[in-house]
């Protein structure tokens, strides 16, 4: 009878060891998705020279070069040795203002979408957890806002809050938890029909320890999957609501009130709407191939 | 049964639309912004802010704002809007025709897109087309609709002279708001319905179709476009409330006077009562669109029950 335990060991410990942690696991399938590797790389490098704007940039963002920076008509000029993605129609040094307004749209986007991740696992965790009455009202809640024209809401409070950095960041965040607040419900209500979860209960282990023990585990790493592909929607949030003239108040740039100054100059100066449309195409693009391969690097089905 | 069904969702979208616009008052009304200072300006001296709270009933508590905002409504009254000057449902209505003008064309644009590069690059799977357009495709849903619009106006209206700048009127007006917007959204369906797609072609009735010595055309279109069609379908209702954010961006970049406008300018002026209009006016499009969706989709498979 004694034999039989002892076995069972020796069979665990043959397991290759890169298999036994979970995150070595992960990381180790992650690493084999080259398009994620190669997104997230240049997603870090956009975070890098975002972060660091003021040892990067080559002006003040918002200093005007009147004399330099536009040319005898008035006009913004072109790409140059001086001005390397030209200036705009305010004599600003372009690269410069890409590079804060970086910081602006990537810094409230990726605190937007913590936040909303955040709410979202605490609300469908919860509301998976309980069940019942509870689970019911709280996602007949969700439906309701998924149901509501949320941006003409946004504009409203927006307006309402008077633009900034927090407001814009609680008011995307506030109409964007509902999205992951339904994959984490279904996550746990998934997770808590498992044998083991079952096992627990019927051993009389507290639900307490039973959230802690058994359910998060499954549960927290998709917290980063859904934080990276909630950014993209924040980046869009972010980029319109200051493209309509209502994010981050001006001089301070952001890469949409960079497209909003470019509109006005489209004809004359196309430069100055392209860089900052690539550079949210290029941070859109980066971190949905990165929140995708952590997705297929973490989900629970597909592992071996 | 069918009558019984649309009457229960036209029941749960009133009392979609009572949450809707109980949740929207207490975002507007619990704010710290006092919408009368706004309507008078900030010229105004205490007394006439006094005089307008009264008039515009902002002196009463709340609920009974409430009940009184609701009791109007009922009777089709979604008073007046500040900033205009006229009845809200007026204001909506005349700008309704130009925003659903603008919204049908974006869907049927999209669906062109979506849907025959969705079946072409799942049946050439790998194939350079199919490659093209994944690569294609993904930076285009990555790009925001405003900052397409202004490529379109760059080239289209400005480079080439194909298209008018903005305004209202002809065909020719349609056209680059709507690209602008249907770009983005077709290459996302072709996305997605491409990987449903392909996920329908080794099922099992794929390979029945084939074996009974189906044309691979009838195949396609009868057996796999039809099943890989349904989550998309899915999306594309719940989608419907970013046609509206998509709307009201493409509407200001090409100055289409619907309503998208109508909202960015009242929120500007926190015209209380015409955001409150177009608020509840969003939610009745997305209801009757999540309506359609879900008959649509009985219609492509019939196990699908109505209940």
């Amino acid at each position: 009878m004694t034999a039989q335990p002892i076995s069972f060991q020796t069979q665990l410990s043959s397991r290759p060891a890169e298999a036994r942690s979970w995150w070595g696991d992960a990381l180790r399938r992650f690493s084999q998705e080259r398009l994620a590797v190669v997104a997230s790389v240049i997603f870090v490098l956009l975070l890098f020279t975002s972060l660091l704007a003021p040892l990067l940039a080559p002006y003040n963002p918002i200093e005007q070069f009147r004399q330099t920076g536009l040319t005898a008509q008035g006009q913004p000029v072109l790409p140059s040795a001086e001005f390397w993605l030209g200036t705009d129609g305010l004599g600003r040094d372009l690269l410069s203002r890409l590079l804060y307004g970086g910081r602006v749209s990537l810094g409230i986007s990726i605190t937007a979408s913590a936040i909303s991740v955040l709410i979202g696992l605490l609300v469908g965790g919860v509301a998976g957890f309980i069940g019942g009455k509870t689970d019911f009202v709280v996602m007949r809640f969700v439906d309701l806002i998924m149901s509501m024209p949320t941006f003409f809401l946004t504009l409203l409070l927006v307006v309402m809050l008077s633009p900034g950095v927090w407001v814009v960041i609680t008011v995307i965040a506030l109409f964007s938890w509902t999205g992951p607040a339904r994959v984490f419900r279904s996550q746990v209500l998934t997770v808590k029909q498992r044998d083991f979860v079952q096992a627990a209960r019927c051993l009389g282990v507290p639900q307490t320890r039973i959230f802690l023990r058994h359910l998060a585990p499954h549960v927290l790493p998709l917290l980063a999957v859904y934080l990276a592909l909630g950014i993209p929607n924040a980046i869009f949030a972010e980029a319109s609501l200051s493209f309509l003239g209502l994010g981050v108040p001006a001089p301070a740039p952001s890469w949409g009130s960079m497209i909003r100054d470019g509109y006005a100059y489209y004809r004359a100066a196309p430069w100055i709407a392209f860089f900052p449309g690539v550079a949210i195409a290029l941070a859109v693009v980066t971190i949905n191939l990165l929140g995708n391969g952590l997705r297929e690097a973490m989900d629970p089905v597909r592992r071996k | 049964m069918f009558v019984q069904y649309i009457l229960r969702r036209l029941l749960w979208m009133v009392v979609t639309l009572l949450g809707v616009s109980l949740l929207t008052f207490l975002l507007v009304f619990a704010g710290p912004t006092d919408p009368a200072r706004k309507l008078v300006g900030d010229k105004a001296t205490g007394v006439s802010i006094d005089h307008i709270r009264r008039e515009y009933g902002l002196d009463q508590p709340l609920y009974v704002q409430y009940v009184t905002y609701m009791g109007r409504i009922l009777r089709g009254d979604l008073g007046d809007s500040y900033y205009y000057r006229r009845p809200v449902t007026e204001a909506l209505f005349t700008r309704l025709p130009a925003t659903a003008l603008l919204a049908f064309s974006i869907m049927l644009v999209s669906c062109l897109i979506g849907i025959p590069l969705g079946v072409l690059t799942a049946l050439r799977h790998n194939s350079l087309l199919d490659r093209a357009t994944m690569i294609l495709g993904l930076v285009a849903i990555s790009l925001p609709s405003f900052f397409v619009g202004i490529l379109l106006l760059y080239l289209f209206a400005f480079q080439v002279k194909l298209f008018p700048v903005g305004g209202y009127g002809s065909w020719r007006h349609l056209v680059l708001p709507t690209l602008a917007v249907a770009i983005p959204w077709g290459a996302w369906y072709a996305i997605f319905l491409r990987s449903s797609m392909l996920e329908a072609i080794s099922a099992d009735y794929v390979r029945t179709a084939y074996a009974k010595g189906l044309r691979p055309r009838i195949v396609a279109l009868r057996h796999m476009l039809r099943n890989a069609l349904l989550p998309v379908i899915t999306i594309m209702g719940i989608d419907m409330a970013s046609l509206l954010t998509g709307i009201v961006l493409v509407e200001s970049v090409f100055s289409w006077p619907g309503i998208g406008m109508q909202t960015l300018q009242a929120a500007q002026h926190l015209d209380v009562p015409l955001i409150m209009g177009s608020v509840l006016f969003g939610a009745v499009l997305i209801g009757i669109a999540n309506l359609l969706v879900d008959i649509v989709y009985t219609w492509l498979d019939p196990r699908v029950q109505l209940e």
